[in-house]
């Protein structure tokens, strides 16, 4: 039997969780967590296409998303951080001098 | 037996994404974020390609999520966020998602494209897909070095920051 489809809907569904979680939760690291989430939503969807187009793009674009998903967390851990020392909070909404 | 592991390690990285959401203690979202990556590096494994599953472990579990895992323990801070789970845009949200999953799901309908006809297991394999990888995109690689030095020398900036600004 074939299991792409339920694997591109696991994808979506995981991508729909972690924006969900972005958007709803307050704390500032669980939210840094689903984005996390997303993207590895999408790096299933990459492999899955990646295999079925018999492609090793997606395989290598996958790897790419490692590296910035890593750099992103070391340059998000340390701002959360400064922000959590000077406030004494990680909820989001103490932050509001931050809009635009 | 392959279908029946694939459709269980799915199934176990669906459970934890969503408790992710139901979860107060970041400790706890955490271990559920890890229990994903790990039940999806088991997907990737059981797909062939075992590459991204051995990096999933590596770099998501092994470094990111240590990394995560380490800063909530080093903080003692604890606020409203706490205990209250949701902020007041809970309502919006779920809205929202629900407007991509049908979004999704409409374009989902229109079906995949056809299955190629070349066993994956090949050019996924772990030498084949590293000589393909070294060979074929160099540049990439090269670039998002760059990318990852940027990165380092931008954490130090912020930290140098923080440092001025405390004295």
């Amino acid at each position: 039997m074939d299991s792409a489809p339920a694997l591109v809907a696991l994808g979506g569904g995981l991508f729909v969780l972690g924006l969900l979680g972005v958007i709803v939760r307050r704390n500032v690291l669980v939210m840094l967590m689903c984005m996390e989430l997303m993207l590895n939503g999408v790096n299933l969807l990459l492999v899955v296409f990646a295999q079925r187009g018999d492609s090793i793009a997606g395989g290598a674009l996958v790897l790419l998303v490692f590296v910035v998903a890593a750099a992103e967390i070391g340059i998000a851990i340390p701002i959360v951080l400064l922000l959590a020392r000077r406030r004494h909070t990680m909820e989001l909404d103490a932050y509001t001098e931050l809009q635009g | 037996m392959d279908n029946l592991l694939l459709y269980l390690f799915g199934a176990t990285a669906l459970v934890s994404a969503a408790s992710m959401l139901v979860l107060r203690h970041p400790m706890r979202v955490a271990l559920a974020l890890i229990a994903t990556m790990l039940s999806l590096a088991g997907v990737y494994a059981l797909l062939g390609v075992h590459v991204i599953a051995i990096f999933q472990v590596l770099i998501y579990v092994g470094a990111v999520m240590v990394f995560m895992v380490y800063v909530i323990m080093l903080t003692n801070v604890r606020d409203r966020s706490f205990t209250l789970r949701f902020s007041s845009l809970l309502l919006p949200g779920i809205a929202a998602a629900l407007v991509l999953a049908g979004l999704f799901a409409r374009l989902a309908a229109g079906g995949l494209p056809a299955a190629a006809t070349t066993s994956a297991a090949g050019r996924f394999g772990v030498q084949s897909f590293s000589v393909a990888f070294i060979t074929q995109y160099w540049l990439h690689f090269e670039l998002v070095s760059v990318l990852l030095v940027a990165a380092v020398v931008a954490a130090l900036a912020v930290v140098k920051v923080s440092r001025g600004a405390h004295g």
